[in-house]
């Protein structure tokens, strides 16, 4: 054990236990993977309403008359077309272009911010942002004070009307005030499995009645194996396995989210320049056309006989019954119904470019 | 948790049970527990040699792929057809229709260093 750096816990960690969940390590926190097993929880989300406790994720908070020009100068999505009420979702570069971090901006007021973060960032980011202080704003890292849990699936609604007694908003990417129980909290719609839903960002006091408060509404709980599967079935890039500083934003298909018509955010110059001279590489989502096992990181892609690529996320896909992945390609072989290979011990087996999300509800 | 009265086991949680000089193999009722949802698996091919101690198969959950290790030696003489179509069957029949391979002994005497139930169960308990 690294007692210089001992596993952080959750505020719900003993709900965790409690519920029977399986304790492991995510980056620094014992966090559930699953309670009910993963592909049990991953239909319950698809099919009706599960709850996953997303407290590791790091809360920011950012105010004064200089946060929207501060952030709009760092991060990569244009912060001054949100509406207050309005959420984005962004990146945070380096001065070469790599990914440091994906994040969430919400617009809680006309000079009020919260950024929600990746756990294992929280760190990074802080002091990346402290590095560089602007004119008329605050900063503060409040991690530690606020708890937060995702409410996701087709159900969501009713668990929100039960536990609110208001109407979910109907719009995604929205945030708003609420009162819970006489705790104010923050509603965000948001989520990262392609569900309806929302998150609920609350102080770290409130998480337990919460929690229990959700369940009770009807949500399953649910841990980070479920999250994983349905995210990587929507072709969600994971920070630390899809995105890392060796990737620009743009080879991870994020360009929608990085305006190159603002006047600088760090690591605008590397992506022009990544955008003149050619992306190094794609990355594409990929489904197996054969019976094959699950795929996971670092599984090698063949193509024409030769390695071209390697996994950086993989599983068997519990809505498709099929091997899933997303792997960095040359941009000429990331083209959609490019057939590829993935190798999997020793044996290749039939895969194909294909267009995210990987998964779509039946209609 | 189950652990039947009348199999052999291996600490790295593999059951045997021998008739005829054919042992039949899978992963005791706590091994799936522990692994959960059981989505793949990859068997020996009949005529292949197993060794004891030695990984011969893979099964994969939807979270993560583990070695198999041969309780005893021997050659592959069957392996488990249905678990191709149903490899949940490790889940839910674990010393039944969950078996995974069987193979003709070549060294009886490696069955003596195998745990009892009694054992087994001591083991899992700790």
């Amino acid at each position: 054990m690294n007692l210089e750096n001992p596993p952080r816990r959750t505020p719900l960690y003993h709900c965790h236990v409690a519920a029977g969940g399986r304790i492991v390590d995510f980056a620094g926190w014992e966090m559930p993977v699953q309670y009910s097993g993963i592909l049990d929880e991953h239909r319950a989300v698809r099919e009706a309403v599960g709850v996953f406790d997303i407290s590791h994720m790091g809360e920011f908070f950012v105010e004064g008359r200089g946060a929207v020009a501060w952030l709009d100068g760092l991060l990569t999505n244009r912060v001054a077309k949100l509406a207050v009420g309005e959420a984005q979702y962004s990146l945070m570069l380096d001065e070469r272009g790599g990914v440091i971090d994906d994040l969430i901006v919400y617009r809680t007021g006309s000079e009020a911010f919260l950024l929600i973060v990746n756990a294992a960032k929280i760190a990074e980011d802080a002091a990346w942002l402290r590095a560089r202080p602007g004119a008329d704003v605050t900063f503060v890292d409040r991690s530690d004070d606020y708890a937060a849990l995702a409410v996701q699936g087709p159900l969501a609604g009713d668990v929100h009307e039960r536990v609110f007694g208001t109407a979910m908003p109907s719009e995604r990417n929205r945030v708003a005030a609420a009162n819970f129980d006489g705790v104010p909290v923050t509603v965000v719609t948001t989520g990262y499995t392609g569900e309806e839903g929302f998150e609920i960002v609350a102080p770290a006091a409130a998480a337990e009645t919460l929690w229990d408060a959700v369940i009770a509404a009807g949500a399953k709980p649910c841990g980070l194996g479920a999250r994983d599967t349905l995210r990587l079935e929507m072709g969600y890039p994971l920070n630390g396995s899809d995105l890392s500083p060796e990737r620009s934003p743009l080879e991870a298909g994020l360009g929608f989210f990085v305006d190159l018509t603002k006047p600088e955010f760090v690591g605008k110059a590397a992506l022009e320049e990544q955008r003149a001279t050619g992306l190094p590489s794609r990355l594409a989502a990929l489904v197996v056309e054969e019976k094959s096992p699950p795929i996971r990181s670092h599984y090698p892609v063949w193509a024409d006989g030769v390695v071209v690529g390697e996994t950086c996320s993989g599983a068997l896909s519990p809505s498709l019954g099929c091997g899933i992945a997303m792997a960095y390609l040359p941009p000429d072989l990331a083209k959609i119904g490019q057939r590829v290979e993935i190798e999997v011990r020793g044996k290749r087996y039939a895969a194909s470019v294909r267009k995210k999300p990987l998964y779509t509800r039946a209609a | 948790m189950n652990v039947p009265d009348d199999l052999k086991y291996a600490e790295s949680h593999e059951w045997i049970r021998v008739e005829d000089g054919i042992g039949t193999v899978g992963i005791t009722d706590h091994a799936q527990a522990e692994l959960t949802d059981i989505v793949f698996v990859e068997p020996p091919k009949a005529g292949d040699a197993a060794e004891a101690g030695a990984a011969i198969a893979v099964v994969e959950s939807v979270k993560a792929a583990s070695d198999i290790y041969s309780p005893v030696s021997g050659e592959i003489v069957e392996t488990n057809e249905a678990l191709n179509d149903d490899p949940a069957l490790l889940n839910t029949d674990p010393f039944g229709g969950g078996w995974i391979y069987k193979l003709r002994l070549t060294d009886f005497s490696q069955l003596d260093a195998l745990k009892s139930p009694e054992d087994y169960r001591a083991q899992i308990a700790e």
